[in-house]
């Protein structure tokens, strides 16, 4: 989830321990962990105390010492074309940690676009590992963070969905072509949706329209 | 190259536009005058300001001024217009709603909408981009029945609070004295709950506000508005309690009538617990199904059952009249017929 919050919160500091391109334009920065969040959940990140923070979902373990946050580099965004250039030892200010979009051990699918991945890699990172499918859309082979952690686990139950390349194990097609093509889902199971507005609706929709019950579904937005 | 646009400046940026062009201070007060106050269409209509000045401006601006591109017609005189944008492909709705002694114009804040509420057809839309402060000025400038406008409410396309830069702006002129002079107490912002921008509107305009409640509940709500995972309506209730709204200025609260989801004694019941305190209205609002959604609109005595019950609670509730029904004045239905639907999507 990333959105922008334009109002005065309170900022604590933390510094960079890395801040690496994974794929084009998308960084992995981790910043030292002085607070405690649950997977899932968002905090508010600025390089500057006196600019509005933008909020990124957590992506790392709740046991890890830092912070792991997923981002992709906007050219006419205010932040993360200067936290993209952060490196060891710089200062973040940051929000304490908020949000809702919790899930627990019971059955659930996880459907993510792009870096809307980042709140599974949280919840997978810090245990829930069994009862899940994750499915994940993206443009490129090398859309697929953190794959290497997914696949050993998740084997089958990990999809990854390429709309602009083929490759081997990947399904060549968008999600939700995938997801369409899939005649009946589970009933007793949440669907858990993280990824940009239409993504959410597009899947939204397509999931109730082949039976899934509305309050199956719980829905994370970049806004 | 676009020429940059007039329309929807602030009086700060006009007086910046006209010391850029070397021209005397107090013409920013004559165009803003000529802009918000007046008919013209053109600057060549902007007869007291210098030739020069009316030629430099030309040479450097447009006025900004979008006529609407269609128009529908209901039966019980709503309408409905579409504009253009200036994006590309991109359109926005506006209704026009008049009502015995009052007219109301519901205006659009953004083309479509980030916040992916289950209900809301705009939302199918995706989001295409944010509106200017030109274009939300424009849905009233350019209104055949401006004249006869006596209240703004921002609950067309879009989260006006997720585009608060341009709607501050927009309310700055609707409101001051250089620009279309409206009392604020008849401008209402309608938000689902974003709180940094309720923040800032709150701190900064004497505009009403409304939140989109529709359900009391925080499962509930956030199965049908995915910002509840964000910014859950108990923080939303929390910094309304702590705001000073005054003795005019007022804060309301929308809720959409779901059968069978939202219209039982017991959310009546929670309703009044967690808006304890808040002195508030609530308006119920029929909900006219959208195509393929799965939420149907209560029955009519279910709805009058619910207001009767939270009246009598204390909490002021009235059921807003159904408009334009026709003509899906309530919906994005016109827009999502015009918009272009971009190819690339990422997932």
């Amino acid at each position: 989830m990333q959105t922008d919050s334009n109002s005065e919160q309170i900022l604590t500091e933390s510094s960079v321990v890395s801040n690496t391109e994974i794929a084009p334009g998308v960084f992995v920065l981790k910043i030292r962990r002085n607070i405690n969040f649950k997977p899932g959940q968002y905090i508010g990140i600025t390089t500057d105390k006196n600019v509005a923070p933008r909020l990124y979902t957590i992506a790392s373990n709740t046991k890890d010492d830092v912070i792991q946050i997923l981002y992709n580099v906007k050219d006419d965004g205010w932040l993360t074309p200067r936290l993209s250039e952060h490196k060891f030892g710089s200062t973040i200010y940051m929000t304490k940690p908020d949000g809702d979009f919790i899930d627990d051990d019971s059955p659930a699918w996880w459907i993510a676009s792009g870096t809307g991945i980042a709140p599974f890699a949280s919840m997978f990172r810090s245990g829930l590992k069994t009862n899940k499918t994750l499915i994940h859309g993206g443009r490129f082979a090398h859309s697929f963070f953190f794959e290497k952690e997914f696949r050993p686990i998740l084997k089958a139950n990990y999809i990854r969905c390429c709309s602009q390349e083929s490759a081997e194990g990947l399904y060549n097609g968008r999600l939700t072509r995938y997801l369409q093509d899939i005649e009946t889902f589970p009933e007793d199971c949440r669907y858990f949706l993280c990824g940009s507005p239409e993504m959410v609706v597009e899947v939204r929709d397509l999931l109730i329209d082949k039976g899934v019950a509305y309050n199956k579904i719980v829905a994370e937005i970049y806004f | 190259m676009a020429k940059e646009i007039l329309l929807g400046k602030t009086l700060e940026e006009l007086t910046q536009v006209v010391l850029d062009l070397k021209l005397p201070k107090f013409t920013a007060k004559q165009i803003a005058d000529w802009l918000y106050k007046k008919d013209i269409t053109s600057i060549d209509e902007m007869l007291n300001l210098s030739l020069k000045a009316r030629t430099l401006l030309k040479e450097n601006f447009d006025i900004g001024l979008t006529a609407t591109i269609k128009e529908q017609c209901s039966v019980d005189g709503t309408k409905k217009y579409l504009y253009p944008t200036n994006h590309e492909g991109q359109f926005i709705e506006t209704a026009y709603i008049p009502d015995d002694d009052r007219a109301t114009l519901c205006v659009s804040s953004q083309v479509g909408c980030k916040m992916g509420c289950l209900f809301c057809m705009t939302g199918k839309q995706g989001f295409q981009g944010q509106l200017k402060a030109a274009d939300i000025i424009n849905q009233v400038r350019s209104l055949p029945e401006r004249h006869q406008l006596t209240n703004i409410v921002y609950m067309g396309m879009g989260e006006p609070l997720d585009n608060v830069p341009e709607v501050m702006k927009s309310l700055e002129i609707l409101t001051s004295d250089y620009g279309m002079a409206m009392s604020p107490r008849r401008i209402t912002v309608s938000t689902i709950g974003i709180i940094p921008g309720m923040k800032t509107f709150l701190n900064e305009s004497e505009c009403h506000l409304a939140v989109s409640l529709h359900t009391p509940f925080d499962d509930e709500r956030k199965k049908l508005m995915p910002i509840q995972n964000v910014y859950p309506v108990k923080d939303v209730l929390k910094m309304i309690r702590e705001f000073d709204f005054g003795r005019q200025r007022r804060v309301s609260f929308e809720y959409i009538m779901f059968k069978g989801i939202n219209d039982t004694p017991a959310h009546v019941k929670e309703l009044c617990k967690i808006l304890d305190g808040i002195k508030c209205r609530m308006n119920l609002i029929r909900f006219h199904p959208i195509p393929n959604s799965p939420l149907l609109g209560s029955d009519e005595s279910t709805v009058e059952e619910f207001k009767n019950l939270l009246n009598k609670k204390g909490i002021t509730t009235t059921i807003r009249r159904s408009r334009g029904l026709d003509i899906f004045a309530a919906c994005g239905l016109l827009s999502t017929k015009e918009l272009v639907k971009q190819q690339n999507k990422d997932f």
